[in-house]
């Protein structure tokens, strides 16, 4: 197979917009599974949601998704507030978060499926913005306005988030529950406090994520599952909540998908991710940047 | 119930079979069959899952890739001979290809954290059926249709082929919770137990946990398997979104969940009940709904009841002896 210079870089810079974008999917999975050590398997599920109000909101009053996604914001942090806590009562306090808390994520991720085909349906639905259709054209590389705008928004997204875990005296405390529940104690910090504030910012990620989502592709509500494997190779691949090591993980996992797509066809790139991650897994479990 | 025997114990269940398989004979309604051996088919699935989530305590979420490796493996035999195989070789050889699938699968993960094997197992199901869409000798996302015969001979007696399926389901649902009901009481089982309790200090005392867990999920895959390979026969038509459909992974999660996950009666109870509530739901209101009945009542178990049906049971039986 002749592979021909334009094509390949094409190919390479789309892997870099499709990963940006990873990346901010996989954001809320490094702080909840990466940090607090909570699997939380319904992730995607929640980015789905966030897809949803997104297209409602967008088709039924006309606001650009990405400003739907940041007033949404608040709502995914309740959101993620209540469902660690039900978590931490039900499963984390009872020490049962091995075989039920996952059970019960699973369950989540399951409900919220299933209700998103009762009340929308099965069929794909998609946005309306201005920077949907329009492609800016550099040389013979092209960078699609429905790409750009997402890669853009998801790094500030992922900068804000970097910024307040190293910055901010809330954020050292997540580094800090995340390193040693026992010494935040001993400090009168309360670290289930700091747990429900962390896992409501990885919740309200989703918002952000989902929007980003429909803007990139339709949306139907199974879409969520192939996201899965790709969160999870890429928290990993990165050294589990690792900031810096997963937007390079996500750029890796967007290059080598979008290769694979260009040169071998669309339907193999779920593929990709599961095997990056076996072999992360078979080959350096702690991931690029690990601790 | 602890004085019942292994051998005794499988008398009990192989008059419990017969007597349901003489049942159903006399009553003889094709959508009776149908409906059963769909909640035989759960009482499979369950009882594996279990032997790997309620025993060793390690969640395995690609319960429907499993079960579509055996599905798929008889489609491939049927392509291969061009011919139909008897049903019981297909069975065995769905366990085969689905317990090595599962010891790979051990292999690779079960090294690490718990909770890794998991997610691996939820991303397994995405891959492979990645794989057999792009597989065009097994129908590709085209599906692949198996003409399902009216009826068998077996020993010169002419039945039904709906029913034969159902007596071979039966039998592996029998085989499956005698299986289970051995493994809980031998020394196997109590290896599984430590593993389940506190990985570390089994690990410390000598248990070989590597070992024991790549045997769990073998045996748990193998029974997987089992369990989908006659399913393309029962169904006339598979495609890879029925066969990888997630129903049969919540299910295969639910019903040990709701029923029980630490003894063989857990997950038969679970599989009954939620088996027979689904078969009711899907044809009085819809399938979309009954399987939002299944994730809520699984959501809504493992908050309030975690030791499921059989411990709430054993709960209240307790409290009846010691007033």
């Amino acid at each position: 197979m002749a592979i021909s210079l334009d094509l390949l870089l094409n190919a390479i810079v789309a892997g870099v917009l499709l990963g940006a974008f990873y990346a901010a999917v996989t954001a809320g999975i490094s702080i909840a599974f990466g940090m607090l050590d909570i699997v939380n398997i319904a992730h995607p599920a929640f980015v789905i949601l966030g897809s949803y109000l997104a297209y409602y909101i967008n088709i039924n009053f006309g606001v650009d998704p990405i400003l739907v996604s940041i007033l949404m914001l608040p709502f995914f942090y309740l959101l993620g507030n209540a469902v660690y806590q039900v978590y931490y009562l039900s499963f984390e306090k009872r020490g049962q978060e091995a075989l039920r808390g996952l059970a019960f994520f699973f369950g989540l991720l399951f409900v919220t499926e299933v209700s998103l085909i009762l009340v929308f349906g099965v069929d794909y639905r998609y946005v309306e913005a201005t920077y949907i259709g329009p492609s800016l054209r550099i040389g013979f590389v092209d960078f699609p306005l429905r790409m750009l705008v997402p890669c853009l928004a998801a790094l500030a997204l992922f900068a804000a988030i970097q910024l307040f875990i190293t910055r901010t005296f809330t954020g050292r405390a997540i580094m800090a529950v995340s390193q040693d529940q026992l010494a935040l104690q001993l400090m009168a910090a309360d670290p289930i406090r700091i747990k429900r504030i962390a896992f409501g910012i990885s919740i309200a990620t989703c918002a952000v994520a989902g929007a980003l989502l429909i803007i990139i592709q339709p949306v139907e509500p199974s879409v969520g599952r192939e996201y899965i494997g790709r969160v999870f190779a890429i928290c990993v691949l990165g050294g589990l909540g690792s900031m810096p090591g997963t937007l390079i993980a996500a750029m890796l996992l967007g290059i080598v998908e979008s290769l694979t797509a260009t040169f071998y066809g669309p339907s193999w790139a779920p593929a990709v991710a599961f095997g990056l991650l076996l072999l992360t897994l078979a080959f350096r479990p702690a991931g690029l940047l690990g601790r | 119930m602890t004085r019942v025997n292994t051998s005794k114990f499988s008398l009990i269940v192989l008059a419990v079979g017969v007597l349901v398989m003489a049942f159903a004979h006399w009553f003889n309604v094709d959508y009776l069959f149908f409906a059963s051996y769909t909640i035989l088919q759960f009482i499979v699935l369950a009882t594996a899952w279990n032997i790997l989530g309620g025993y060793c305590g390690y969640v395995n979420f690609g319960s429907a890739a499993f079960f579509a490796m055996g599905a798929y493996s008889s489609v491939f035999m049927h392509k291969f001979f061009e011919e139909a195989l008897p049903v019981p070789l297909l069975i065995v050889i769905g366990g085969i290809v689905s317990g090595i699938v599962g010891l790979g699968m051990g292999y690779l993960t079960l090294r690490l954290r718990g909770s890794f094997f998991a997610i691996a197992t939820l991303a397994l199901s995405v891959v492979l059926a990645t794989l057999v869409v792009n597989w065009d000798y097994v129908g590709g996302s085209r599906g692949a249709y198996i003409i399902r015969p009216e009826t068998i001979e077996i020993a010169g007696v002419t039945i039904n082929y709906i029913e034969y399926l159902f007596g071979l389901m039966l039998l592996l649902a029998m085989i499956a919770l005698i299986t289970a009901r051995t493994v809980e009481r031998s020394q196997l089982g109590f290896g599984f137990a430590t593993i389940r309790d506190d990985e570390m200090a089994a690990e410390a005392s000598g248990v070989p946990t590597l070992k024991l867990k790549l045997i769990a999920t073998t045996m748990s895959g193998a029974f997987m398997g089992m369990a989908g390979a006659p399913f393309p026969y029962y169904i006339g038509y598979l495609q890879p979104q029925s066969a990888f459909g997630l129903e049969y992974a919540v299910n295969s999660i639910a019903m040990p969940m709701i029923g029980g996950t630490t003894s063989w009666i857990g997950p038969l109870v679970g599989a009954i009940l939620l088996g027979s509530a689904q078969q009711y739901a899907t044809v009085t209101i819809s399938s979309a709904v009954n399987l939002l009945i299944v994730g809520l009542m699984l959501v809504a178990f493992v908050i309030i009841a975690p030791n499921g049906i059989v411990g709430l049971v054993q709960e209240r039986l307790r409290a009846w002896r010691k007033p």
